[in-house]
Protein backbone atom coordinates (compact mmCIF):
# COMPACT_ATOMS: atom_id res chain seq x y z
CA UNK A 1 0.00 0.00 0.00
CA UNK A 2 1.29 3.03 -0.90
CA UNK A 3 2.39 5.61 2.30
CA UNK A 4 -0.61 8.42 1.76
CA UNK A 5 -3.13 5.67 1.82
CA UNK A 6 -1.80 4.02 4.68
CA UNK A 7 -1.60 7.62 6.28
CA UNK A 8 -5.80 8.09 5.77
CA UNK A 9 -6.04 4.13 6.79
CA UNK A 10 -4.17 4.96 10.18
CA UNK A 11 -5.57 8.45 10.82
CA UNK A 12 -9.28 6.49 9.88
CA UNK A 13 -8.09 3.38 12.81
CA UNK A 14 -7.11 5.73 15.75
CA UNK A 15 -10.07 8.34 15.05
CA UNK A 16 -12.71 4.93 15.64
CA UNK A 17 -10.64 3.68 18.74
CA UNK A 18 -11.34 7.10 20.01
CA UNK A 19 -14.59 7.37 19.04
CA UNK A 20 -14.92 3.71 20.83
CA UNK A 21 -14.03 5.42 23.70
CA UNK A 22 -16.37 8.35 23.85
CA UNK A 23 -19.37 5.77 22.76
CA UNK A 24 -18.32 3.67 26.23
CA UNK A 25 -18.42 6.70 28.59
CA UNK A 26 -21.92 7.66 26.44
CA UNK A 27 -23.07 4.19 26.91
CA UNK A 28 -21.95 4.17 30.36
CA UNK A 29 -23.56 7.50 31.25
CA UNK A 30 -26.85 7.21 29.77
CA UNK A 31 -27.71 4.05 30.83
CA UNK A 32 -26.14 4.09 34.55
CA UNK A 33 -28.15 7.77 34.68
CA UNK A 34 -31.14 6.70 32.68
CA UNK A 35 -32.01 3.87 35.35
CA UNK A 36 -30.70 5.48 38.56
CA UNK A 37 -31.38 9.47 37.77
CA UNK A 38 -35.53 8.85 38.15
CA UNK A 39 -34.74 7.86 42.00
CA UNK A 40 -32.76 10.63 43.10
CA UNK A 41 -34.87 13.33 45.57
CA UNK A 42 -34.13 14.29 48.46
CA UNK A 43 -35.97 11.19 50.25
CA UNK A 44 -33.12 9.48 48.56
CA UNK A 45 -30.48 10.58 50.64
CA UNK A 46 -32.51 11.43 53.83
CA UNK A 47 -35.31 8.96 54.27
CA UNK A 48 -35.30 5.59 55.85
CA UNK A 49 -33.71 3.54 53.62
CA UNK A 50 -31.22 6.95 52.27
CA UNK A 51 -27.94 6.93 51.31
CA UNK A 52 -27.17 10.08 53.09
CA UNK A 53 -24.92 8.99 55.39
CA UNK A 54 -22.89 6.73 52.73
CA UNK A 55 -22.40 9.49 50.74
CA UNK A 56 -21.11 11.60 53.88
CA UNK A 57 -19.00 8.37 54.85
CA UNK A 58 -17.34 8.36 50.72
CA UNK A 59 -16.30 11.89 51.10
CA UNK A 60 -15.01 11.83 54.44
CA UNK A 61 -13.25 8.50 54.23
CA UNK A 62 -11.88 10.11 50.83
CA UNK A 63 -10.69 13.35 52.90
CA UNK A 64 -9.07 11.35 55.38
CA UNK A 65 -7.55 9.18 53.20
CA UNK A 66 -5.86 11.76 51.20
CA UNK A 67 -4.96 13.78 54.13
CA UNK A 68 -2.44 11.06 54.95
CA UNK A 69 -1.31 9.72 51.69
CA UNK A 70 -0.90 13.37 50.10
CA UNK A 71 2.20 14.72 52.03
CA UNK A 72 3.91 11.13 52.35
CA UNK A 73 3.24 10.56 48.57
CA UNK A 74 4.46 14.12 47.46
CA UNK A 75 6.98 14.35 49.64
CA UNK A 76 8.46 11.16 48.29
CA UNK A 77 7.55 11.56 44.47
CA UNK A 78 9.84 15.39 45.10
CA UNK A 79 12.37 13.27 47.24
CA UNK A 80 12.49 10.51 44.12
CA UNK A 81 12.38 13.61 41.21
CA UNK A 82 15.06 16.07 42.56
CA UNK A 83 17.07 14.81 45.25
CA UNK A 84 17.72 10.93 45.23
CA UNK A 85 20.91 10.02 43.44
CA UNK A 86 20.78 7.18 41.14
CA UNK A 87 21.89 4.19 42.65
CA UNK A 88 20.93 0.59 43.86
CA UNK A 89 18.84 1.94 46.84
CA UNK A 90 16.62 4.55 44.68
CA UNK A 91 16.16 1.72 42.16
CA UNK A 92 14.79 -0.32 45.31
CA UNK A 93 12.89 2.66 46.04
CA UNK A 94 10.98 2.47 42.39
CA UNK A 95 11.03 -1.11 42.60
CA UNK A 96 9.25 -1.72 45.68
CA UNK A 97 6.75 1.26 44.31
CA UNK A 98 5.70 -0.43 41.63
CA UNK A 99 5.31 -3.56 43.19
CA UNK A 100 2.83 -1.90 45.42
CA UNK A 101 0.71 -0.49 42.76
CA UNK A 102 0.52 -3.43 41.48
CA UNK A 103 -0.93 -5.70 44.52
CA UNK A 104 -5.05 -6.06 44.47
CA UNK A 105 -6.89 -3.75 46.63
CA UNK A 106 -8.61 -7.11 48.29
CA UNK A 107 -5.03 -8.01 49.69
CA UNK A 108 -4.67 -4.40 50.79
CA UNK A 109 -8.07 -4.67 52.31
CA UNK A 110 -7.12 -7.93 54.35
CA UNK A 111 -3.62 -6.44 55.47
CA UNK A 112 -5.80 -3.43 56.96
CA UNK A 113 -7.93 -5.57 58.48
CA UNK A 114 -5.21 -7.55 60.71
CA UNK A 115 -3.31 -4.47 60.71
CA UNK A 116 -5.46 -1.36 61.44
CA UNK A 117 -9.08 -3.32 62.80
CA UNK A 118 -7.32 -6.35 64.68
CA UNK A 119 -3.75 -5.60 65.80
CA UNK A 120 -4.52 -1.73 66.54
CA UNK A 121 -8.00 -2.73 67.75
CA UNK A 122 -9.68 0.21 65.32
CA UNK A 123 -12.52 -1.95 64.02
CA UNK A 124 -14.11 -1.38 61.90
CA UNK A 125 -13.86 2.15 61.30
CA UNK A 126 -14.17 4.96 58.85
CA UNK A 127 -10.10 5.72 60.08
CA UNK A 128 -9.20 2.23 59.74
CA UNK A 129 -10.97 2.25 56.05
CA UNK A 130 -8.85 5.56 55.23
CA UNK A 131 -5.68 4.35 56.84
CA UNK A 132 -5.70 1.10 54.26
CA UNK A 133 -6.88 3.39 51.48
CA UNK A 134 -4.42 5.64 51.70
CA UNK A 135 -1.74 2.54 51.38
CA UNK A 136 -3.51 1.59 48.23
CA UNK A 137 -2.88 5.01 46.93
CA UNK A 138 0.23 6.21 48.21
CA UNK A 139 2.46 4.35 44.98
CA UNK A 140 0.51 5.93 43.09
CA UNK A 141 0.87 9.12 43.91
CA UNK A 142 4.16 9.09 44.50
CA UNK A 143 4.40 7.80 40.52
CA UNK A 144 2.57 10.77 39.57
CA UNK A 145 4.72 13.12 41.21
CA UNK A 146 7.69 11.85 40.39
CA UNK A 147 6.73 11.45 36.85
CA UNK A 148 5.12 14.96 36.80
CA UNK A 149 8.03 16.66 38.46
CA UNK A 150 10.30 14.93 36.05
CA UNK A 151 8.65 16.60 32.96
CA UNK A 152 9.31 19.58 33.82
CA UNK A 153 12.41 20.83 31.74
CA UNK A 154 15.49 21.21 33.50
CA UNK A 155 16.56 24.80 32.15
CA UNK A 156 13.97 25.87 34.51
CA UNK A 157 16.06 24.72 37.35
CA UNK A 158 18.93 25.97 36.27
CA UNK A 159 17.84 29.48 35.39
CA UNK A 160 16.23 29.48 38.80
CA UNK A 161 19.64 27.94 40.41
CA UNK A 162 21.48 30.40 38.86
CA UNK A 163 19.96 33.22 40.28
CA UNK A 164 21.12 32.23 43.43
CA UNK A 165 17.91 29.84 44.45
CA UNK A 166 18.36 27.31 46.97
CA UNK A 167 17.14 24.00 45.94
CA UNK A 168 13.69 23.67 47.73
CA UNK A 169 13.32 27.39 46.85
CA UNK A 170 13.21 26.08 42.98
CA UNK A 171 11.12 22.91 43.91
CA UNK A 172 8.75 24.98 45.74
CA UNK A 173 8.84 28.45 43.51
CA UNK A 174 9.49 27.41 39.56
CA UNK A 175 9.02 23.06 39.87
CA UNK A 176 5.96 22.11 41.78
CA UNK A 177 3.87 24.81 40.40
CA UNK A 178 4.57 24.06 37.05
CA UNK A 179 3.97 20.52 37.62
CA UNK A 180 1.08 20.77 39.28
CA UNK A 181 -1.54 20.28 36.92
CA UNK A 182 0.06 17.04 36.04
CA UNK A 183 0.36 16.20 40.28
CA UNK A 184 -3.47 17.34 40.52
CA UNK A 185 -4.59 14.47 37.73
CA UNK A 186 -3.11 11.80 39.88
CA UNK A 187 -5.07 13.24 42.74
CA UNK A 188 -8.00 12.99 40.37
CA UNK A 189 -7.51 9.24 39.45
CA UNK A 190 -6.86 8.68 43.23
CA UNK A 191 -9.74 10.29 44.58
CA UNK A 192 -11.84 8.65 41.89
CA UNK A 193 -10.11 5.26 42.56
CA UNK A 194 -11.34 5.65 46.29
CA UNK A 195 -14.38 7.20 45.82
CA UNK A 196 -15.59 3.40 43.56
CA UNK A 197 -13.01 1.05 46.10
CA UNK A 198 -15.08 -1.90 47.28
CA UNK A 199 -12.69 -4.79 48.54
CA UNK A 200 -10.88 -2.46 50.78
CA UNK A 201 -13.41 -0.92 52.53
CA UNK A 202 -16.04 -4.11 53.00
CA UNK A 203 -12.92 -5.05 55.71
CA UNK A 204 -11.54 -2.33 57.26
CA UNK A 205 -14.41 0.34 57.30
CA UNK A 206 -17.59 -2.31 57.94
CA UNK A 207 -20.81 -2.16 56.22
CA UNK A 208 -22.73 -0.56 58.41
CA UNK A 209 -23.27 3.50 58.91
CA UNK A 210 -23.26 5.25 62.31
CA UNK A 211 -27.35 6.43 63.32
CA UNK A 212 -26.75 10.14 62.96
CA UNK A 213 -26.57 11.62 59.57
CA UNK A 214 -23.21 13.45 59.21
CA UNK A 215 -21.52 11.81 61.92
CA UNK A 216 -17.51 13.05 61.97
CA UNK A 217 -16.31 10.45 64.75
CA UNK A 218 -13.25 8.52 62.48
CA UNK A 219 -14.07 5.59 64.97
CA UNK A 220 -17.79 4.91 64.17
CA UNK A 221 -18.10 2.61 61.20
CA UNK A 222 -18.62 3.70 57.73
CA UNK A 223 -20.23 2.15 54.81
CA UNK A 224 -19.75 4.23 51.52
CA UNK A 225 -21.80 4.59 48.61
CA UNK A 226 -19.88 1.33 46.67
CA UNK A 227 -19.55 -0.67 49.57
CA UNK A 228 -23.02 0.37 49.86
CA UNK A 229 -24.19 -0.35 46.44
CA UNK A 230 -22.58 -3.90 46.50
CA UNK A 231 -24.50 -4.61 49.98
CA UNK A 232 -27.76 -4.41 48.76
CA UNK A 233 -27.30 -6.06 46.33
CA UNK A 234 -25.69 -8.88 47.54
CA UNK A 235 -27.60 -9.30 50.61
CA UNK A 236 -30.72 -7.39 49.54
CA UNK A 237 -32.58 -6.63 52.61
CA UNK A 238 -36.55 -7.91 52.46
CA UNK A 239 -39.22 -5.24 52.18
CA UNK A 240 -36.77 -3.04 50.22
CA UNK A 241 -36.42 -2.04 47.03
CA UNK A 242 -33.24 -3.16 46.50
CA UNK A 243 -32.85 -2.53 42.81
CA UNK A 244 -34.48 0.82 43.11
CA UNK A 245 -31.55 1.93 45.59
CA UNK A 246 -28.98 0.06 43.67
CA UNK A 247 -29.88 2.08 40.97
CA UNK A 248 -30.53 5.24 42.49
CA UNK A 249 -26.94 4.82 44.34
CA UNK A 250 -24.77 3.99 41.04
CA UNK A 251 -26.47 7.18 39.21
CA UNK A 252 -25.49 9.25 42.75
CA UNK A 253 -21.84 8.06 42.65
CA UNK A 254 -21.13 8.51 39.13
CA UNK A 255 -22.13 12.30 39.38
CA UNK A 256 -19.90 12.27 42.51
CA UNK A 257 -16.94 11.30 40.75
CA UNK A 258 -17.84 13.96 37.88
CA UNK A 259 -18.48 16.45 40.23
CA UNK A 260 -15.21 15.92 42.13
CA UNK A 261 -13.18 15.58 38.99
CA UNK A 262 -14.34 19.08 37.80
CA UNK A 263 -13.62 20.55 40.98
CA UNK A 264 -10.31 19.57 40.58
CA UNK A 265 -10.15 20.05 36.99
CA UNK A 266 -11.26 23.47 36.48
CA UNK A 267 -8.56 25.30 38.67
CA UNK A 268 -6.06 23.03 36.52
CA UNK A 269 -7.05 24.04 33.67
CA UNK A 270 -7.28 27.45 34.73
CA UNK A 271 -3.53 27.49 35.95
CA UNK A 272 -2.20 26.06 33.37
CA UNK A 273 -3.69 29.07 30.67
CA UNK A 274 -2.24 31.33 32.87
CA UNK A 275 1.10 29.61 33.10
CA UNK A 276 0.88 29.04 29.59
CA UNK A 277 0.74 31.31 26.40
CA UNK A 278 -2.51 33.56 27.17
CA UNK A 279 -2.96 35.63 23.47
CA UNK B 1 42.00 47.96 33.69
CA UNK B 2 41.14 45.77 36.99
CA UNK B 3 41.04 42.24 36.33
CA UNK B 4 37.47 41.06 37.80
CA UNK B 5 38.19 37.24 37.53
CA UNK B 6 41.04 35.65 38.03
CA UNK B 7 41.54 31.70 36.71
CA UNK B 8 44.90 30.38 37.68
CA UNK B 9 45.75 26.50 36.40
CA UNK B 10 42.28 25.23 36.15
CA UNK B 11 41.80 21.74 35.84
CA UNK B 12 38.37 20.02 35.35
CA UNK B 13 37.37 16.96 34.83
CA UNK B 14 33.92 14.81 34.33
CA UNK B 15 34.60 11.59 36.05
CA UNK B 16 38.11 10.62 34.01
CA UNK B 17 37.94 12.31 31.33
CA UNK B 18 39.78 15.38 31.58
CA UNK B 19 37.47 18.13 30.21
CA UNK B 20 39.62 21.44 31.15
CA UNK B 21 43.30 21.23 31.26
CA UNK B 22 45.35 24.06 32.56
CA UNK B 23 43.45 27.20 31.98
CA UNK B 24 44.86 30.50 33.10
CA UNK B 25 42.55 33.76 32.12
CA UNK B 26 41.79 37.25 33.84
CA UNK B 27 38.77 38.28 32.71
CA UNK B 28 38.57 42.69 33.52
CA UNK B 29 36.64 44.55 35.01
CA UNK B 30 33.20 46.62 32.79
CA UNK B 31 34.63 44.28 29.61
CA UNK B 32 33.53 41.68 27.29
CA UNK B 33 35.62 38.61 26.92
CA UNK B 34 34.80 36.12 24.03
CA UNK B 35 35.06 32.20 24.50
CA UNK B 36 35.39 30.98 20.89
CA UNK B 37 36.16 27.19 19.87
CA UNK B 38 34.64 24.13 18.15
CA UNK B 39 32.14 22.32 19.75
CA UNK B 40 33.41 20.32 22.50
CA UNK B 41 36.40 22.58 22.96
CA UNK B 42 35.78 23.01 26.65
CA UNK B 43 34.09 26.84 26.29
CA UNK B 44 30.93 26.17 28.13
CA UNK B 45 32.28 23.91 30.69
CA UNK B 46 34.87 26.90 31.29
CA UNK B 47 32.13 29.22 31.62
CA UNK B 48 29.74 27.54 33.99
CA UNK B 49 32.82 26.91 36.35
CA UNK B 50 32.45 30.29 37.26
CA UNK B 51 29.34 30.38 38.94
CA UNK B 52 29.46 26.88 40.29
CA UNK B 53 27.08 25.12 37.93
CA UNK B 54 28.99 21.88 37.99
CA UNK B 55 28.10 21.75 41.66
CA UNK B 56 24.48 20.52 40.32
CA UNK B 57 26.31 17.36 38.80
CA UNK B 58 27.73 14.70 40.85
CA UNK B 59 31.42 13.55 39.55
CA UNK B 60 32.85 16.33 38.65
CA UNK B 61 36.61 17.66 39.97
CA UNK B 62 37.98 20.96 39.57
CA UNK B 63 41.46 22.14 40.47
CA UNK B 64 43.17 25.17 40.72
CA UNK B 65 42.13 28.41 41.50
CA UNK B 66 38.90 30.69 40.35
CA UNK B 67 39.11 34.15 42.20
CA UNK B 68 36.30 36.88 41.69
CA UNK B 69 37.71 40.59 43.71
CA UNK B 70 40.19 37.99 45.11
CA UNK B 71 38.14 35.77 46.36
CA UNK B 72 38.58 32.05 46.31
CA UNK B 73 35.06 30.68 44.98
CA UNK B 74 35.75 27.56 45.28
CA UNK B 75 36.67 27.86 48.44
CA UNK B 76 34.70 25.99 51.55
CA UNK B 77 33.35 29.23 52.93
CA UNK B 78 31.44 30.35 49.67
CA UNK B 79 28.14 31.36 49.93
CA UNK B 80 27.33 29.23 46.38
CA UNK B 81 23.70 31.40 46.24
CA UNK B 82 25.49 34.93 46.86
CA UNK B 83 28.01 33.54 44.28
CA UNK B 84 25.36 33.03 42.11
CA UNK B 85 23.54 36.20 42.67
CA UNK B 86 26.57 38.22 41.63
CA UNK B 87 27.32 35.97 38.67
CA UNK B 88 24.40 35.65 37.01
CA UNK B 89 24.11 33.63 33.80
CA UNK B 90 22.02 33.83 30.56
CA UNK B 91 21.67 30.24 28.69
CA UNK B 92 21.52 29.25 25.43
CA UNK B 93 18.36 28.59 25.00
CA UNK B 94 15.87 31.28 26.53
CA UNK B 95 14.53 29.51 29.28
CA UNK B 96 11.92 32.29 31.16
CA UNK B 97 9.56 30.63 33.76
CA UNK B 98 5.98 29.91 32.78
CA UNK B 99 5.02 32.51 34.60
CA UNK B 100 3.97 36.25 33.76
CA UNK B 101 6.58 38.35 32.68
CA UNK B 102 6.33 40.42 36.25
CA UNK B 103 6.79 37.13 37.74
CA UNK B 104 9.68 36.21 36.13
CA UNK B 105 11.40 39.93 37.09
CA UNK B 106 10.66 39.72 40.39
CA UNK B 107 11.69 36.21 41.10
CA UNK B 108 14.76 36.91 41.94
CA UNK B 109 14.68 39.77 44.17
CA UNK B 110 11.69 37.44 46.16
CA UNK B 111 14.18 34.97 46.85
CA UNK B 112 16.67 37.24 48.26
CA UNK B 113 14.24 38.49 50.35
CA UNK B 114 12.75 41.91 48.65
CA UNK B 115 8.84 41.53 49.80
CA UNK B 116 7.47 45.59 49.20
CA UNK B 117 5.48 45.75 46.53
CA UNK B 118 6.97 49.06 45.80
CA UNK B 119 10.23 47.90 45.32
CA UNK B 120 9.55 45.00 43.36
CA UNK B 121 7.56 46.98 40.65
CA UNK B 122 10.48 49.51 40.56
CA UNK B 123 13.04 46.84 40.44
CA UNK B 124 11.08 45.07 37.75
CA UNK B 125 10.72 48.55 35.64
CA UNK B 126 14.56 49.31 35.89
CA UNK B 127 15.36 45.92 34.91
CA UNK B 128 13.23 45.88 32.10
CA UNK B 129 14.45 48.66 30.93
CA UNK B 130 18.29 47.87 31.24
CA UNK B 131 17.23 45.06 29.54
CA UNK B 132 15.80 46.93 26.85
CA UNK B 133 12.50 45.19 26.49
CA UNK B 134 10.13 47.59 28.50
CA UNK B 135 8.77 49.37 25.73
CA UNK B 136 7.54 46.14 24.26
CA UNK B 137 6.09 44.75 27.45
CA UNK B 138 5.02 47.56 29.81
CA UNK B 139 1.59 47.02 29.09
CA UNK B 140 1.50 43.35 29.71
CA UNK B 141 3.68 42.77 32.76
CA UNK B 142 0.87 40.74 34.14
CA UNK B 143 0.77 38.27 30.71
CA UNK B 144 2.62 34.24 30.63
CA UNK B 145 6.21 35.22 29.48
CA UNK B 146 5.62 32.06 27.35
CA UNK B 147 3.96 34.35 24.45
CA UNK B 148 6.55 36.68 24.11
CA UNK B 149 9.16 35.76 21.15
CA UNK B 150 12.51 33.87 21.45
CA UNK B 151 14.64 36.91 21.36
CA UNK B 152 11.71 38.87 23.16
CA UNK B 153 12.38 35.65 25.97
CA UNK B 154 15.82 35.54 26.15
CA UNK B 155 16.16 39.99 27.03
CA UNK B 156 13.28 38.91 29.30
CA UNK B 157 15.79 36.21 31.00
CA UNK B 158 18.75 39.29 30.75
CA UNK B 159 16.18 41.40 32.76
CA UNK B 160 15.53 38.75 34.95
CA UNK B 161 19.14 38.44 35.54
CA UNK B 162 19.72 42.26 36.00
CA UNK B 163 17.07 42.63 38.76
CA UNK B 164 19.28 40.53 41.24
CA UNK B 165 21.88 43.25 40.77
CA UNK B 166 24.68 40.56 39.76
CA UNK B 167 28.63 41.90 38.80
CA UNK B 168 29.39 39.41 36.24
CA UNK B 169 26.92 38.19 33.50
CA UNK B 170 27.97 34.67 31.87
CA UNK B 171 26.05 34.22 28.71
CA UNK B 172 26.19 30.65 27.04
CA UNK B 173 25.69 31.22 23.39
CA UNK B 174 22.91 33.92 24.17
CA UNK B 175 21.73 34.35 20.52
CA UNK B 176 22.22 30.78 18.95
CA UNK B 177 18.57 30.44 19.22
CA UNK B 178 17.71 33.67 17.73
CA UNK B 179 17.09 35.12 13.97
CA UNK B 180 19.57 37.82 13.29
CA UNK B 181 16.84 41.09 14.30
CA UNK B 182 16.25 39.41 17.50
CA UNK B 183 20.09 38.75 17.66
CA UNK B 184 21.21 42.38 16.92
CA UNK B 185 19.40 43.53 19.24
CA UNK B 186 21.16 41.42 22.07
CA UNK B 187 24.46 42.47 20.97
CA UNK B 188 23.53 45.83 21.32
CA UNK B 189 22.10 45.54 24.40
CA UNK B 190 25.42 43.33 25.60
CA UNK B 191 27.44 47.09 24.47
CA UNK B 192 25.44 49.01 26.69
CA UNK B 193 25.55 46.44 29.79
CA UNK B 194 29.25 46.14 29.84
CA UNK B 195 29.45 49.73 30.94
CA UNK B 196 28.36 48.70 33.92
CA UNK B 197 29.10 44.86 34.27
CA UNK B 198 31.62 42.56 33.61
CA UNK B 199 30.88 39.85 30.49
CA UNK B 200 31.53 36.99 29.93
CA UNK B 201 30.31 35.03 26.50
CA UNK B 202 30.39 31.92 24.90
CA UNK B 203 30.15 32.35 21.20
CA UNK B 204 30.50 29.71 18.37
CA UNK B 205 29.87 32.95 15.92
CA UNK B 206 33.55 34.69 15.13
CA UNK B 207 31.73 37.40 13.71
CA UNK B 208 29.96 38.34 16.94
CA UNK B 209 33.02 37.83 19.06
CA UNK B 210 34.69 40.39 16.86
CA UNK B 211 31.44 42.91 16.88
CA UNK B 212 30.88 42.42 20.42
CA UNK B 213 34.01 41.82 22.73
CA UNK B 214 37.32 43.74 23.92
CA UNK B 215 39.25 40.39 24.86
CA UNK B 216 38.77 36.93 23.13
CA UNK B 217 40.05 33.42 24.21
CA UNK B 218 40.34 30.59 21.97
CA UNK B 219 39.55 27.68 23.27
CA UNK B 220 40.31 23.56 21.59
CA UNK B 221 40.03 20.17 23.30
CA UNK B 222 39.82 21.71 26.87
CA UNK B 223 43.35 23.60 26.58
CA UNK B 224 43.16 27.48 26.42
CA UNK B 225 45.52 28.18 22.77
CA UNK B 226 45.30 31.91 22.93
CA UNK B 227 44.48 34.66 24.30
CA UNK B 228 44.56 38.75 23.57
CA UNK B 229 42.46 41.91 22.50
CA UNK B 230 40.20 40.96 20.13
CA UNK B 231 41.35 42.92 17.37
CA UNK B 232 44.73 41.63 17.79
CA UNK B 233 43.48 38.35 18.15
CA UNK B 234 41.27 37.81 14.83
CA UNK B 235 44.12 39.71 12.99
CA UNK B 236 47.51 38.64 13.61
CA UNK B 237 47.18 35.80 16.00
CA UNK B 238 49.76 34.25 17.56
CA UNK B 239 49.04 30.99 17.19
CA UNK B 240 49.13 28.27 14.12
CA UNK B 241 45.66 26.98 15.25
CA UNK B 242 44.16 29.87 16.15
CA UNK B 243 44.62 31.49 12.41
CA UNK B 244 43.72 28.01 11.31
CA UNK B 245 40.27 28.07 13.02
CA UNK B 246 39.42 31.93 12.29
CA UNK B 247 40.21 31.50 8.84
CA UNK B 248 37.39 29.15 8.91
CA UNK B 249 40.00 26.02 7.89
CA UNK B 250 38.17 23.90 10.80
CA UNK B 251 35.56 23.62 13.00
Amino acid sequence: MNPKKMDKLATGVLWIAALMIIGLLVWFLVYILGRGLPYLNLQFLTGPDGVGAQLFNSFYILFLSLLFSLPIGIGAGIYLAEYAPQNKLTDLIRLSVECLASVPSIVFGLFGMIIFVNLLGLGYSILGGAATLALLNLPILVRVTEDSLRSVPSSYREASLALGATMWQTIRKVVLPTALPGIITGITLVAGRALGETAILIFTAGMNVSRYLFDTNPMAAGETLAVHLYAVKANPLPGTNADAIADGTAALLIIMVLVFNLLLALPSRWMQRRLGKDE
Amino acid sequence: MRDKIVVENLDLFYGDNQALKNISLKMPERSVTALIGPSGCGKSTFIRSLNRMHDLLPNVKILGKIRIDDQDIYNDATDISLLRKRVGMVFQSPNPFPKSIYENVAYGPRIHGETSKAHLDEIVEVSLKGSVLWNEVKDRLHKSAMGLSGGQQQRLCIARLLAVEPEVLLMDEPTSALDPISTMKIEELIGQLKLKYTIVIVTHNMHQASRISDQTAFFLSGELVETDETGVLFTRPADQRTEDYISGRFG
